[in-house]
């Protein structure tokens, strides 16, 4: 450290600074433009999250024990499967599985039109809506009364009687993940048909020219070429997924019962009981989750040139 | 990045029968396409059409009945949650609660990026490391610690606490993206300006700022919307009863009128209008901003 340190100070940019040896190197610059965010981020994440974990642990691994392996609101093993990390599983499956898919199909479907700009405002345009606004959203749509949900009246013209979409444990989840699948599909819209766009028309040519079918072009060219922005749009649906709070907690609040429950709002629901250390822990588990999304997003930054 | 115009791959049709084959042969295309249209149109637009109808007629006509031009509209629903509901109280603390928790991040953000992208200090990479790794710390992590300290430094149930909480927890992401931006600027330029002797401060202020516009609007907005749409903090750090913003008011109306859709339709577009307008208005920045914001 000390060659380095030695290396820095004969750098122009650095003004010869006196102190503690700690402190050598550092000058009234660095101390100027960094502190402030270094201090904030130091009094009010790393200290509150390092609290966190220590409240956590305050019966010792009781609280753990007592979240992974007795607590049905949590996860039940029963038949059928439920809890809020099992419904956080089915979030990650379906929600982040439909955003692609249906995030593909337009994206390709719109580049081959010329209202192309009009279509992705329009599926892009949720984005900007509140989670509280959509769920009122959906809330209406989904409304048990044919009168005013537009789902149970055109299920009425067909003569299907009117269905509690929300109210009932076997339709919940997906009901749920169908609002939220409405709000995201546009993030997957947009990015992967600027990557289709990155896909040159040449081999596209080659391949029709070769005797290829759309079918086979979009299976063998288009879909390999898009795995890099596909798994860059899965990572950050997984990390929306973990902290999903906003439309289930507008929507159902996690009911009916716990049918529809997630992670963040258990925390929340935890927290608001005033089962302080208890909602620590989930909280952690949160973290603890988020932990492999951290770190393959760092590679990706890295390996981007965009992190040192 | 935008919405992008397509790239023209095709020649455009030269007689009618080409056209009309060309049609035939995307139908099938325009059908799919009107489809996802209606889908990603019609919940919102029933809402926008609800919130302008009377409430006795809302629970025995759907809002599709438009189409048959049977509908009569009014303003009474607007009137009611902005007065009685609280709506316009509410849209005033959102305004209050968003304004300092967008202003704040950026000049702190803008600092620290500058500082890591420009300034030599030991540890710095180590640093930005930690910072990054700081994106991902869910809020729930940090919920009960922040309120003891909140309420020891007396700022629990204050705007202030929630400016401070909004403030440090869009310090991760605006350090990366500022700081990400600001390494592309050209050496030569910030060198150049060292030569003629200004001091740091003054390169960060008259050559860094000014060609950092986009990238500041795009993380201003961000984080416009990030504060104005947001439902936890505000549960959990906003004034109570009379400095709530408009989610929480709402998700207070949710509990109180569930299916008064006269009521909660209305109050969800006064949620919705100022971040369309931003929608429209500066599309670009807003759609590099949250693509950029998905790492958050």
């Amino acid at each position: 450290m000390s060659t380095a340190t030695a290396a820095r100070e004969s750098a122009p940019d650095v003004a010869e600074s006196r102190g503690p040896k700690f402190l050598q190197g550092w000058n009234m610059a660095a101390l100027i433009f960094i502190g402030p965010a270094v201090l904030l981020l130091a009094v009010f994440m790393i200290y509150p999250a390092i609290r966190t974990v220590i409240l956590s642990f305050d019966d010792g691994l009781g609280n753990y024990v007592q979240l992974l392996t007795a607590d049905p609101r949590f996860l039940s093993l029963r038949w059928p499967p439920g809890g809020s990390i099992f419904n956080n599983v089915l979030w990650l499956l379906f929600y982040t599985g439909g955003c692609i898919v249906i995030g593909l199909i337009v994206a390709v479907m719109a580049t081959r039109v010329r209202y192309e700009r009009i279509i992705k405002a329009i599926v892009f345009l949720p984005m900007a809506i509140a989670a509280t606004a959509l769920g009122v959203i959906w809330r209406f749509v989904y409304s048990p009364d044919p009168d005013t949900g537009l789902i149970n009246a055109i299920l009425g013209v067909v003569g299907v009687d009117p269905i509690s979409w929300l109210g009932n444990a076997t339709f919940v989840n997906t009901a749920l993940i169908i609002a939220g699948i409405w709000g995201s599909a546009g993030f997957a819209v947009v990015i992967l048909s600027a990557a289709l766009k990155g896909i040159s028309s040449e081999i596209l040519e080659a391949a029709r020219v070769d005797g290829a079918t759309e079918g086979q072009i979009f299976r063998r060219i288009i879909v390999p070429m898009l795995s890099l922005p596909i798994s860059v749009i899965a990572v950050t649906l997984t990390i929306n997924v973990v902290k999903l709070f906003d439309l289930v907690y507008i929507m159902t609040k996690g009911g009916p019962g716990n049918a529809s429950n997630v992670i963040a709002v258990q925390m929340y629901q935890q927290f608001s009981a005033r089962n302080f250390d208890y909602s620590a822990t989930v909280a952690v588990v949160m973290l603890i989750i988020l932990i492999p999304v951290m770190i393959f997003n760092i590679r990706r930054f890295r390996s981007e040139r965009v992190v040192a | 990045m935008t919405f992008g115009e397509s790239v023209a791959v095709e020649a455009p049709p030269r007689t009618t029968s080409e056209r009309i084959t060309r049609m035939l042969t995307k139908a099938p295309i325009h059908i799919g396409l009107a489809i996802v249209g209606l889908i990603w149109l019609l919940p919102t637009v029933g809402l926008l059409i609800t919130s302008f109808r009377p409430a006795s007629e809302i629970l025995s006509t759907g809002w599709w009945e438009i189409f048959a031009g049977r509908l009569s509209f009014t303003l009474d629903n607007y009137q009611q949650v902005l007065g009685s509901q609280g709506m316009l109280n509410s849209f005033i603390n959102s305004v209050i609660i968003t304004v300092p928790a967008t202003i704040l991040p950026v000049f702190f953000c803008a600092l620290a990026a500058y500082g890591f992208a420009w300034v030599d200090f030991p540890f710095r990479d180590s640093l930005f490391l930690i910072v990054v790794g700081l994106l991902l710390v869910p809020i729930q992590m940090v919920l009960i610690p922040l309120v003891e300290l909140f309420a020891s430094m007396g700022v629990y149930g204050q705007f202030t606490g929630l400016w401070i909480a909004h403030t440090a927890f869009a310090l991760p992401f605006g350090i990366f993206l500022l700081r990400n931006f600001f390494i592309t600027l050209p050496r030569d330029l910030i060198e150049a300006a060292k030569i003629d002797g200004a001091s740091t401060w003054n390169i960060f202020r008259t050559v860094v700022m000014p060609l950092s516009v986009p990238a500041l609007a795009s993380f201003a907005i961000f984080q416009f919307l990030w504060v104005w749409n947001d439902l936890l903090m505000a549960l959990v750090f906003a004034p109570r009863p009379n400095g709530l913003p408009m989610t929480t008011q709402v998700q207070n109306l949710l509990g109180t009128f569930a299916t008064e859709w006269h009521l909660l339709a209305a109050a969800s577009f006064l949620i919705m209008v100022v971040p369309l307008i931003v929608f429209f208005s500066l599309q670009r920045y807003f759609v590099q901003g949250l693509l950029a914001g998905s790492v958050k």
